[in-house]
């Protein structure tokens, strides 16, 4: 919070590796580096795009960053506080302030709670001391916020489409006020119409709330879109990174141009 | 056959319903196209708007519990399909017309290797063919896959989401199939692997006279490699005519805001259009 107040998300030399374990013994026979000396900052208030095939490991930085996945190398700094090496318990202020928003919303979604009980989860864990009525209000509100109605509240997942169900997670996610959302591939699971329509909350949101984002995502087009910032991974690394008008007007990197031809033109 | 415009299939009129419960829903309804020999049509459209439906009713794949009524006609070489007994079925699924998936790794068999996979399809269609596994080493080759030989013997997981894919249009092609339906074949790939994929079916499209049904939500799929455009909405057709025309100009209000709402790299808008269903409603 010092003196670099704007940059919010600092990440220095960043590996993430996977031991391969092999034979009857499961020795450790080598290492996936899923994420290989990755680096970048991400300022205040600003979406940055994440772009890269399958296994390229952009999942892999996402999860690392919430510590669902444990770091091998490098360093991570959240408003200039070197996250990297706490504990669960010291990092558990720090998970109120950085959400995520998963890929497919079937699956993310648990089908045996209620839309109420899976939008308060957060703040139950975050807010202990909040009485029932406080909860259901502000469920009510984030609800409204993302475009859904108070009423479906005691409603299941499996009674809204994928779009719905998309909104839904995006309101659990802002439950507890965050500042920073991961958006692993939000939209690739939808339609384009749907598509968007969620594009488009985001970037409501975003103005509303001053949310800051980071966008993983492999349609980039959809990330030229919403992007301030673009990351290229290939491979474990970063290949490029840029504004996104430099990225898509000028690719410097081959790969970068390789993704950018393979996309068909309407 | 005889017929000047070489209509390989023509659907005409197609109505499907479900049961839920103790209602009959309509699915889709009113569907009319026809298929010319070595041309690709594509269908485009929502999910849930009986693309899928259609595609599978072609080869009466759908489970009949929830399908409650069939109408309609679907002609193949001038016979109807809905006439057809399970042997007649029998006879054009996988031979005359073969299927690829979206998801590859749903749809193959995980306690088989691969070359069985294709090599059952191969027995049961093409009996007189005796060596089976130098075939579908062949067919495993024609569509890209190194070492086929070695991977004759290769099962589903030990292969990637394009190898899976490719293996998917091996099998499909294995049996010279008339009719290629391609249901979402590149929505669960990257775009460099969707792109090598479409180009292997450009590959083989040209290489035979083989018409392909392609499922898609992807505009600039279809604008790459289809002669001929369904619009289909909430189980119907809003709109059909050559590629070019309904891309460029769009005449069904549903066309137009599905085209609008489509991203576009290197034009980037403050927010993208969304599709006002109620005006629809109205119009429709």
């Amino acid at each position: 919070m010092e003196s670099n107040s704007d940059r919010l998300l600092e990440v220095k030399d960043l590996a993430v590796h996977f031991p391969i374990r092999k034979g009857i013994f499961k020795r450790i026979r080598g290492y996936y580096k899923a994420v290989d000396g990755v680096s970048f900052v991400v300022k205040r208030g600003t979406t940055v795009g994440l772009v890269g095939e399958s296994g390229s490991g952009k999942t892999s930085i996402g999860r690392a960053l919430v510590k669902l996945t444990s770091v091998t190398a490098g360093t991570i700094a959240y408003q200039g506080d070197d996250v990297t090496e706490l504990s669960p318990k010291q990092f558990f202020p720090y998970r109120k302030q950085i959400q995520m928003i998963f890929q497919d919303p079937f699956n993310s979604l648990n089908p045996r709670m209620t839309l109420y009980a899976i939008i308060a989860e957060p703040l139950e864990i975050h807010f202990p001391h909040w009485d029932k009525q406080k909860k259901r209000d502000r469920v009510a509100e984030l609800l409204q916020k993302v475009g859904l109605s108070a009423d479906q509240m005691g409603r299941y997942p499996h009674q809204f489409s994928g779009g719905q169900r998309q909104r839904i997670g995006i309101a659990r996610a802002l439950a507890v006020e965050p500042e920073f959302i991961i958006c692993d591939e939000p939209v690739s699971a939808l339609d384009v119409s749907i598509q968007a329509q969620i594009v488009n909350l985001l970037q409501d949101l975003q103005e509303e709330l001053g949310l800051t984002y980071l966008f993983i995502a492999h349609d980039l087009a959809v990330v030229e879109h919403i992007s301030d910032y673009v990351l290229v991974m290939n491979k474990g690394k970063i290949v490029e990174q840029a504004s996104a008008e430099e990225i898509y007007s000028n690719p410097q990197d081959p790969y970068t141009q390789k993704l950018l031809e393979a996309i068909p033109v309407v | 056959m005889s017929q000047p415009t070489q209509e390989l299939l023509s659907v005409k009129n197609l109505a499907i319903s479900f049961n839920s419960k103790d209602t009959c829903t309509k699915a889709v309804q009113g569907i009319s196209f026809s298929l010319c020999k070595g041309k690709t049509l594509a269908v485009v459209g929502e999910s849930g708007s009986g693309k899928s439906v259609t595609a599978l009713s072609l080869t009466r794949l759908l489970p009949k519990p929830p399908t409650c009524a069939v109408s309609g006609e679907i002609l193949y070489n001038g016979q109807n399909v809905l006439q057809y007994n399970a042997k007649q079925l029998q006879g054009i699924r996988g031979k005359e017309i073969a299927y690829i998936f979206q998801e590859p790794s749903t749809s193959l068999n995980p306690v088989y290797t691969i070359g069985n996979q294709i090599a059952e399809a191969v027995r049961l269609h093409l009996p007189q063919i005796s060596d089976v596994k130098q075939y579908v080493v062949d067919a495993l080759g024609k569509v890209g896959i190194r070492e086929p030989h070695e991977r004759y013997d290769a099962y589903p997981h030990e292969l990637s989401g394009g190898m899976q894919q490719r293996v998917m249009i091996a099998m499909a092609l294995a049996c010279q199939p008339n009719i290629l339906v391609a249901d979402e074949p590149t929505t669960a790939l990257d775009v460099t692997i969707q792109k090598q994929i479409m180009d292997l079916l450009k590959e083989i499209r040209s290489q035979r006279t083989m018409s392909i049904l392609l499922i898609t939500h992807n505009f600039g799929i279809v604008s790459d490699f289809a002669d001929e455009v369904i619009v289909m909405f909430r189980g119907k057709i809003v709109e059909q005519g050559p590629t070019h025309e309904i891309l460029t100009n769009p005449k069904h209000l549903y066309t137009q805001a599905l085209l609008d709402c489509i991203p576009r790299l290197g034009q980037k808008q403050k927010r993208l259009r969304t599709i006002d269903y109620s005006k629809l409603e109205v119009n429709s």
